[in-house]
């Protein structure tokens, strides 16, 4: 008989073990997969784990990685905050789209003004809207206790409605040919959100997650609020008497999970998405959940669970041109790969201990 | 301009179908104290299996079996992550949605382009399968309300400690219901590849898993209130499409915000419904989302 | 770069990032961005017949590749410069939504040619190309304004862009031509391809008493509930062939496969040039599929007649006199639309009720 003891504190070890051993059962069981699709596995393996890294392209994929992990890393960073405090912001989405319409919002309303502080503006606008977004949720839970769950997934869809009515109507191009779609951005140097150094990918997006990753572990290790958000977490009615005002928690962790994912939406739009189309929701609020779990609901944790999953989009389109193997089976592999990480986590909570039958 | 009430009432109970088994999954999970994002995933697994089996068969009863049989068997990969490996609900959810539809979109290569066979019409001309799901609504309600297993597994859901310690098997309660919200993910799903389209192609739920999660909320945890909410969400698209057929210019995008703000108000008022009056009424189930581990 | 590789042939796969693409008797690498799944069963579908057919004509001279589902914006730009860096010459990104993606990476590699479907920006290496819908729909109208007993037949539109709106009119025209009893109901479903709207969209349509479908969305939904209420339609984009010979009584197949062979036949002998290009059934890009026996003899006939007509170049679908929707005159005796008309068509004309969205 098997049974499962708690552990403390998470384990050190296992943390850094486990996540290894979940790319090893992934590479095993996606390469069996690989092969009974008639693909190689030991090359197909290689395409989306070392070549967008190590390859012979990978002076461009590289900087691509940032890309695609920053805004993952700026919204996960956010939302594990929250998680920790036992607050449960699932519509990272929804605050990702509406902070990126805000921001673009500016922008399109002042086309074609040039100036040094728009850009600024649109970032200032981006979360506030975001912050906004997040803050509906957790004023309904404040005030009524409604779950903010069920009220911030429900936001998601209100926002990718709003997102589809602009694109169609209020923001449209007036030069597009009629075709839905705001005006390109990086079209629009005042409020481009451009490549800073040449070849490196970094955007102020970029930067701005790095930010995130220290300011949240600043704040998680060294500051008190992040001592109150972690004792809500673990012992809420000890965090109640140590003074934590449980209002004010679900505000802050909401609305700065939502002005984070607000700033990732803007900086998406202003950047690599370019305009604000129905589509402006590419599931990142979403991926970033899994993100904030991967990486431990840790900033460091969260950073590399960023890459890595950047890392198998990339490679996975690489094996999709290289080897033909089909999106779909690139994203089974992504999957079982979720899967393996979310289950090894087991270990670093637990103990496994066997126990003789009595 | 005249509308006919009872056409697109017609049209409205059929295009609610998939939404409607997929809640009513759904639903039990929930009232269970499981939230399952993955039904999108199931969805899809039920969609393709369901037409496969079908197409092959030529038999469209046989084809829903074998859906209910797929969602429930990928169904139990999320109960595996959150029951024993004790996961976390939503991010295991959205990972069994991307790997669902993954999977579909792989297995589904050598049923492209091929027909199913068409359904025998039931009574009063509307499909079997619309029927077995409006009667899936007091049977479900029946269970939770009417049946000690159901009374078990709402206390679960409800406080999982409390379940425990009077000797309800927490576990083996949450496994059934994610096992019977896959099996009603899968039949909603196949309603749309063996009813409706008559075709099997990628992604073609489109989103309908993420509608019936929305329908729960809005139901209040309910069945009754489920079946309100299918047609609630299917009834604002119907009569949009219906008016536009009648040539009415109508707002299509703010008209598809309003149930989901609708949702909202009703997850409101009934939350503080709870909070102020001190009734207890049904809302949230109590340990929703939240992992269950005994100590012994 | 002309190092010569001796694996070039046996591993060209594996060897495709390793390989310098220049070298003169390697095959012309030519790449493919998809929007959807090449398993869509249409537009998507469609492009990946076209891209089988170049390796059909050319063998072992040429090489494709593609990456099916990549998301409009960010997305797109990343898997166009990878198959740029992978050595593709020739890249065919195959959605309206890829436009500036496809300008941006183009404006980088100067001396790689890139082909955008349905899209209105050019440069010296980037063509547009696109299929003349209307020229097909104008046929089906004509068999619609046959086969109606109502008197009303119905159009499932995608988004109202000017493609979708020509479809509309051409339609219109031509069924109002053989049938001036014929009326038009014109249901929006805000996608491309979603079967459970598109079901209701149809089912809609049928309760408003019409018996003929036309739909510019991709899946075989509206077909299937055609089916169920004695009604028939039209396989759009691909044949759906599935359906015949009723409900589908005809189809309108978008066939690319002659505009890829002519390009890449370009490319090979050195002549490419970009260009505009917009051809319809006389170049075979627009393909009438089999009429069925479901429709009579003789209007088979004259939709054979109008079908090479319009082939021909003797008639075109828009002739005058025509007027707009608001009575205003558009078209006078005799005189046919230009193609700018058509490019930014945003009216309906005379005789259909319905609003276009704005």
């Amino acid at each position: 008989m098997i049974t499962l003891i708690p552990r403390q504190s998470a384990s050190t070890g296992w943390q850094i073990a486990t996540p290894v051993m979940a790319v090893l059962a992934t590479m095993v069981t996606g390469g069996l997969l690989f092969a009974l699709l008639g693909h190689d596995p030991v090359a197909a393996i290689r395409t989306i784990f070392w070549d967008p890294l190590f390859g012979p392209a990978a002076s461009y994929s590289r900087p691509q990685l940032l890309i695609k992990a920053a805004p993952l890393i700026l919204i996960a960073s956010g939302l594990a905050i929250g998680f920790r405090a036992g607050i449960w912001n699932i519509g990272a989405e929804g605050q990702y789209i509406i902070g990126g319409l805000t921001g673009a919002a500016v922008a399109l309303a002042l086309y074609p003004l040039e100036a040094w502080w728009l850009f600024p503006l649109m970032v200032a606008a981006g979360l506030a809207g975001g912050w906004a977004w997040g803050m509906i949720p957790a004023m309904l839970r404040n005030w009524f206790g409604a779950s903010e769950i069920l009220v911030s997934l429900m936001l998601v869809y209100v926002a990718q409605r709003v997102a589809a009515w602009m694109a169609f109507g209020p923001m449209r191009n007036p030069q597009g040919m009629g075709f839905p779609g705001s005006r390109n951005l990086q079209q629009y140097p005042s409020a481009a959100n451009p490549e800073l150094i040449a070849g490196t990918g970094a955007h102020w997006g970029v930067v701005a997650a790095a930010a995130a990753v220290l300011a949240t572990w600043f704040l998680m290790s060294r500051h008190i609020r992040g001592f109150h958000i972690r004792a809500a977490g673990t012992a809420p009615r000890a965090a109640r008497f140590a003074g934590v005002r449980p209002q004010t928690l679900v505000a802050f962790c909401l609305g700065l999970s939502g002005a984070l994912a607000g700033a990732a939406g803007l900086f998406e739009v202003a950047g690599p998405a370019g305009q604000v189309t129905d589509k402006l929701g590419v599931g990142y609020g979403f991926t970033a959940i899994i993100v904030a779990f991967l990486g431990r609901l840790h900033p460091v944790g969260i950073l590399l669970a960023g890459l890595l999953l950047a890392l198998t989009y990339i490679g996975g389109e690489l094996a999709q041109m290289t080897m033909a193997l089909p999106a779909a089976t690139v994203q089974v592999f992504q999957g079982m790969l979720l899967f393996f990480l979310l289950g090894f986590d087991l270990l670093t909570r637990f103990q496994i201990r066997r126990r003789a039958r009595a | 301009m005249m509308i006919d009430p009872l056409s697109v009432f017609l049209l409205l109970i059929s295009a609610s179908t998939p939404i409607l088994f997929a809640a009513l999954g759904e639903l039990v999970v929930e009232r269970a104290g499981v939230l399952n994002l993955g039904v999108e995933g199931m969805m899809i697994t039920g969609a393709l299996a369901g037409f496969a089996a079908a197409y092959a068969s030529g038999n469209p009863f046989l084809g829903f079996a074998v859906a209910a049989l797929a969602g429930a068997a990928i169904s139990l990969l999320f109960a595996a992550l959150t029951q024993l490996f004790l996961a976390n609900q939503v991010a295991s959810g959205l990972a069994l949605t991307l790997f669902g539809l993954g999977l579909a979109a792989m297995f589904g290569k050598p049923f492209e382009g091929v027909k199913a066979p068409a359904m025998p019409i039931g009574p009063l001309r509307i499909n079997w399968i619309v029927w077995l799901g409006l009667i899936m609504v007091p049977v479900v309600w029946w269970f939770l309300n009417r049946t000690r297993r159901g009374l078990i597994l709402r206390g679960v859901g409800e406080n999982h400690e409390a379940a425990h310690a009077l000797g309800y098997d927490v576990r083996l309660t949450r496994l059934a219901a994610i096992a019977f919200g896959g099996a009603m993910a899968g039949i909603g799903g196949a309603f749309i590849s063996i009813a409706t389209v008559l075709q099997w192609t990628e992604g073609m739920t489109a989103g309908a898993g993420w509608i019936a999660l929305a329908i729960v909320v809005f139901s209040n945890w309910t069945a009754p209130g489920v079946l309100a909410g299918a047609w609630l969400f299917g009834g604002v698209t119907v009569l949009q499409l219906r008016l536009q057929a009648a040539g009415v210019a109508v707002p299509v995008q703010l008209l598809s915000m309003a149930p989901y703000l609708a949702t909202i108000i009703v997850l409101v008022a009934i939350s503080a419904r709870q909070k102020y009056s001190r009734r207890a009424g049904a809302a949230a189930p109590g340990s929703l989302g939240t992992n269950f581990h005994a100590l012994r | 770069m002309l190092r010569r590789t001796l694996l070039a042939t046996a591993s060209a796969t594996l060897m495709a990032l390793a390989a310098p693409a220049m070298a003169q008797d390697e095959p012309l690498k030519i790449g493919f961005i998809y929007v959807g799944p090449v398993g869509d069963g249409g537009w998507t579908y469609q492009h990946d017949l076209g891209r089988q057919a170049i390796e059909a004509e050319y063998g072992d001279r040429v090489e494709t590749t593609f990456i099916e589902s990549v998301p409009e914006g960010a997305d797109a730009e990343r898997a166009l410069t990878q198959l740029a860096l992978a050595g593709n010459q020739l890249i065919f990104a195959t959605s309206f939504g890829f436009m500036d993606p496809v300008m941006n990476v183009a404006a980088r590699f100067p001396d790689i040619k890139f082909e955008h479907a349905t899209g209105y920006k050019t440069a010296e290496n980037v063509a547009v190309y696109d299929a003349r819908f209307y020229e097909g729909r104008a046929v089906t109208g004509t068999i619609a304004g046959h086969m109606t007993e109502s008197n009303k037949i119905g159009y499932i539109g995608s988004f109202p862009i000017p493609e979708v709106i020509q479809g509309i009119n051409a339609s219109f025209i031509h069924a109002r031509k053989v049938n001036p009893e014929v009326e038009m109901r014109v249901v929006w479903a805000y996608s491309w391809f979603d079967p459970a709207k598109e079901a209701e969209a149809a089912s809609a349509l049928l309760a408003e008493g019409v018996d003929v479908i036309l739909q510019h969305t991709d899946s075989t939904a509206p077909l299937a509930q055609a089916q169920q209420a004695g009604a028939i339609g039209f396989g759009q984009a691909s044949d759906m062939a599935a359906f015949a010979p009723s409900p589908r009584v005809a189809s309108i197949i978008d066939d690319w496969s002659p505009y890829y062979i002519k390009r890449v036949g370009q490319m090979l002998d050195g002549t490419w040039e970009t260009g505009a290009s917009w051809a319809g059934i006389g170049d075979g890009e627009v393909v009438i599929g089999e009429i069925t026996d479901a429709v009579p003899a003789e209007v088979k006939a004259e939709a054979e007649a109008l079908r090479d007509a319009i082939g021909a170049g003797e008639y075109h679908p828009f002739t005058g006199p025509l007027n707009k929707a608001d009575g205003t005159v558009w078209l006078a005796e005799g005189e046919t639309a230009s193609d700018e008309d058509l490019q930014s068509m945003n009216f309906y004309v005379e005789g259909i009720t319905a609003q276009i969205p704005q």
